[in-house]
């Protein structure tokens, strides 16, 4: 990458304060309740220096390793997911007068500049998935005025977590695209990329030196190692029709036998999108909030319809979700909905796999002599 | 422009269809202008409550009413339920695909709904005998568990003596001196003539039933892509956002409500979809 | 038309429902003029029988004298709304339900036990009349409660708290005391409406808002036992204040040994 420069490690608060210059609000991970969660910083000192996690199926745990390197962990509790699609926001509100007449108000978007730092590829996969999801058929103006003064400071990993399988979705260990700037972390410093113009912009009020050839080879080596210490996978990038052909499989209610169906694994999902709506009205009702929050195909409510539930069953929710993410998806967004953050692994309470789930639905024979 | 903001609207009257349906005859408070097609539906919101998706009723909007005809069956409809003449509420929409009306012209139309089904469907009854020169024969099926459930039975009489309108009716239970079938709505296919070259059917109703009746329709040699349906499913958004219509890759809100049989064949009735 | 009317009935309780009511502040006073409050013994209002639209009923009922009083209470109120885990599921007193020594306990706990006219089962209001609608919690959250009252005075039936605790835990961003610090919650078994309160102080959830639907105990319990419980902490867990509720009374008696010995 001939654009590749370098800028030492305590150089770094440089960037911060460039893009508070510029009027972004600035997150960047930190660690707080025993997680690495996007929080605003406005000193490199709260990054989770020596920190990197340990995470297996329903397990994470932080610990403490010798370096100063800020982004040796895998990913944190949540994406960017929160920070552009709000876990619950007011989209309008409305009052009604003595003689009875409803106002509809609309609830201003927030427009405020943000920038995220530390931002992992398989984020920035799920942060394009989810502006096709909200941007391009309607557009969300929620998510569009906040996903608009969005700056990205991307990390690619040089680290796995046993969770992470990105390597096998195609979406990391390396940032490509969709980034302002792109960070590769060595023990001294940060290679810097840029990905934009606004990118390019904030990079000229660094003070950048020229990366060395080493320091470029080493970086590239440390994304390799990333993605061969991943031992998950997803059959195939493309599991639409064998997973539709599949509907009947024993699989499904073994799983359920697991399944908690809390909705952990869609919580924390970086592309899952379902919301429900519902007032708030004051007491007294004369104004009333009309708001969204996330919602979960594993809810009760999710697929109620006039006395009667769609899925009442956990297996058929499991199957919803699992059809969707790898299999639907495709109809809908041309890909699939993973991204192989491995986040739904972790954050199982029990630890179902989504890998080793589709594994054994997948590649199974198709049942015979049953028909849905 | 905020595709989730209502708009006031009155109910200007209210007819009682049966002892648990309802229709409200709306009329949109701003001003602004508002047309749809046959088979969209708008998102009702009751105030400090919610919002629920209710097909249009009306043939158009031209008079500046919109008919919604309403089951009591949720909370929000309940709700709806203790409205009167002179209330407000709150509507946003159209929303989704309607009946293929333009492809349907020149061709024989085959209307076959069951339940409530009926309500999605009588806008394209609307349509037909507001621009008759542009259809064919109108055949009319509709089938209800019990004869009690039947709403617009007058209009049906009224439907039936129209030249080229058939109206067939079935009830799977039915009250003494029920002039109509006793039995599955899709039996009354052996009383159709039809000429499947140039038929096109539309169906609206509970899964199984349009399941069975695309099944026999089909079999009668009517080409699948001839054969449309209305789909339902829990909407909250109305705009393809919120998930909960999803019916493997469609967003039942915005590909549809109405669907060309392919489309959807390969879920159709399957529990847990 | 006058203002709707409400009732606040005590039944077999700790008060703390009523609690939550009183401690709305501000909220109780613009309550208190929209509504006539009949009778609300801890506010000091008493008229037991009065008719009212709205009868809220903390406790569960245990007593033969609470029996008839439930059925007074339905016959004057228009609805019946149960206010918390006693009304609604019998509460922490139903515990005595479990191994059928109603009279054992009663000799060994009250001096002169011939004055205490307990039924055989402390059970929730449900299980003799009918119910409009069910407020889970120990105790009931204040701001759900006035949610309800505020969709019964528009005629609509209140909005049921369905989810689960975990994902009200995840909307607000709250860490899972489980996955990351092996706490045993009953978050993913039980319904939300405290606003995943515990797990956001870093405690795990006890169930006080009861079961959720679809609640895979059994598959919770095994979890439970990798995290080190041993049955009898894990039929404590589920038989708690909703240990009768059917699904945790289930998934509790299959881990319960009488007495409660850890053998």
């Amino acid at each position: 990458m001939d654009d590749t420069r370098f800028l030492p490690r305590q150089a770094l608060q440089t960037l911060l304060d460039a893009l508070h210059r510029q009027g972004y609000r600035t997150l960047g991970p930190v660690v707080q309740d025993a997680v690495v969660q996007y929080l605003d910083i406005d000193s490199i000192d709260r990054l989770p220096s020596g920190w990197t996690d340990d995470q297996a199926p329903g397990r994470y745990r932080l610990s403490r390793v010798d370096s100063p390197r800020c982004f040796a962990w895998a990913t944190g509790a949540q994406a960017l997911k929160p920070h552009l699609f709000h876990a619950r926001e007011v989209l309008w509100n409305t009052r009604r007068d003595d003689a009875g007449k409803l106002v509809f108000g609309e609830q201003e978007p927030d427009v405020r500049r943000l920038a995220v730092i530390g931002v992992r590829a398989c984020d920035l996969a799920a942060l394009e998935l989810q502006d096709r999801h909200f941007l391009h058929a309607i557009k969300d103006p929620y998510y569009g005025a906040k996903r608009q003064g969005l700056f990205v400071v991307a990390v690619h990993c040089a680290y796995s977590a046993d969770t992470c399988f990105c390597a096998s979705t195609g979406d990391g260990p390396r940032a490509t695209h969709g980034f302002d700037l792109a960070l590769s972390e060595l023990d001294d410093g940060y290679l810097v990329e840029t990905g934009s113009d606004r990118g390019r912009a904030i990079a000229t009020q660094l003070p950048l030196q020229s990366a060395t050839s080493t320091q470029v080879h080493e970086a590239a080596a440390a994304i390799t190692e990333a993605a061969n210490r991943q031992f998950r996978q997803l059959p195939s990038t493309h599991l639409r029709d064998v997973l539709f052909d599949r509907l009947q499989h024993p699989r499904w209610e073994e799983v359920a036998a697991r399944c908690l169906a809390c909705g952990n694994c869609t919580s924390v999902c970086p592309t899952c999108f379902c919301h429900a709506e519902h007032d708030d009205a004051a007491l007294g009702g004369s104004t009333s909030q009309h708001l969204r929050e996330w919602d979960s195909c594993f809810s009760e409510g999710h697929a109620y319809l006039h006395g009667f539930n769609v899925r009442p069953d956990t297996h058929q929710r499991y199957r919803q979700w699992m059809t969707h993410k790898l299999g639907s998806w495709h109809d809908q967004y041309g890909r699939s909905g993973c991204v192989g953050c491995g986040r739904c692994i972790t954050w199982c309470p029990v630890g179902i796999d989504i890998t080793e789930e589709a594994n054994a639905i997948c590649t199974a024979d198709v049942p015979q002599g049953e028909s849905p | 422009m905020n595709p989730y903001l209502p708009r006031e609207a009155e109910i200007v009257a209210r007819t009682e269809e049966s002892p648990n349906t309802f229709s409200l005859h709306l009329h949109l408070t701003d001003g602004a202008p508002y047309s749809f097609a046959p088979g969209q539906f708008n998102m009702l919101y009751l105030y400090g409550s919610g919002e629920v998706p209710i097909s249009i009723v009306s043939g158009s909007a031209e008079d500046g009413v919109l008919v919604h005809t309403i089951r009591a069956l949720g909370r929000i409809t309940n709700g709806l339920a203790k409205l009167q003449v002179g209330d407000r509420i709150g509507l946003r929409g159209p929303y989704g695909r309607g009946w293929p009306m333009r492809a349907a012209e020149d061709h024989d139309l085959i209307v076959v709904t069951g339940g409530l089904g009926c309500a999605p469907a009588v806008s394209i009854i609307h349509h037909v005998l507001t621009h008759r020169e542009r259809y064919g024969n109108l055949s009319i099926l509709q089938g209800v568990k019990h004869t009690d459930d039947l709403i617009w039975r007058e209009q049906y009489d009224t439907w039936a003596s129209l030249p080229g309108v058939q109206v067939l009716l079935a009830a799977d239970v039915a009250a003494p001196g029920w002039p109509g079938h006793v039995g599955l709505v899709t039996a009354l296919f052996d009383q159709l003539s039809l000429r499947t070259d140039r038929t096109i059917a539309m169906l609206c109703g509970p899964e199984m039933m349009m399941r069975a009746a695309a099944h026999d329709l089909h079999e009668r040699g009517l080409a699948a892509d001839a054969i449309h349906l209305s789909m339902e499913r829990n909407m909250q958004c109305a705009v393809g956002h919120c998930g909960h219509c999803q019916m493997g890759g469609h967003f039942v809100c915005r590909d549809g409500p109405v669907f060309a049989w392919p489309q959807v064949r390969e879920l159709l009735g399957v529990r847990g979809f | 038309m006058g203002k709707p009317s409400i009732a606040v009935h005590k039944f077999s309780s700790c008060d703390g429902c009523q609690l939550a009511f009183l401690n709305a502040g501000e909220e109780l006073l613009n309550l208190a003029e929209l509504v006539d409050i009949k009778h609300f013994l801890e506010a000091g209002v008493a008229d037991e029988y009065a008719h009212v639209d709205i009868a809220f009923v903390e406790g569960s009922i245990s007593t033969t004298d609470e029996l008839t009083r439930i059925q007074r209470v339905r016959a004057c109120s228009r609805y019946v709304v149960t206010l918390g885990a006693c009304a609604t599921a019998g509460g922490l007193q139903a515990l005595r339900n479990l191994d059928g020594s109603n009279t054992e306990w009663k000799h060994a706990i009250y001096a002169h036990p011939g004055f205490i006219h307990t039924l055989d089962q402390a059970e929730p209001v449900s299980a003799h009349i009918k119910v409009d609608f069910e407020l889970w919690g120990c105790p009931v959250n204040g701001r759900q409660v006035l949610a309800a009252v505020q969709q019964l005075l528009f005629g609509v039936a209140p909005l049921e708290q369905r989810d689960k605790v975990c994902m009200e835990c995840k909307r607000q961003h709250a860490s899972c005391v489980m996955v990351t610090a092996g706490r045993p919650c009953l978050g993913p078994v039980t319904r939300t409406g405290c606003g995943a309160l515990c797990p956001r102080f870093g405690r795990d959830c006890y169930a006080c808002f009861g079961p959720a639907g679809n609640a895979n105990t059994a598959a919770l319990s095994r979890r439970l036992e990798g995290l080190g419980l041993t049955p009898a902490d894990v039929a404590r867990r589920f038989l708690f204040i909703n240990n009768h509720a059917p699904s945790f009374n289930e998934a509790g008696k299959k881990h319960y040994r009488q007495g409660f010995s850890d053998d």
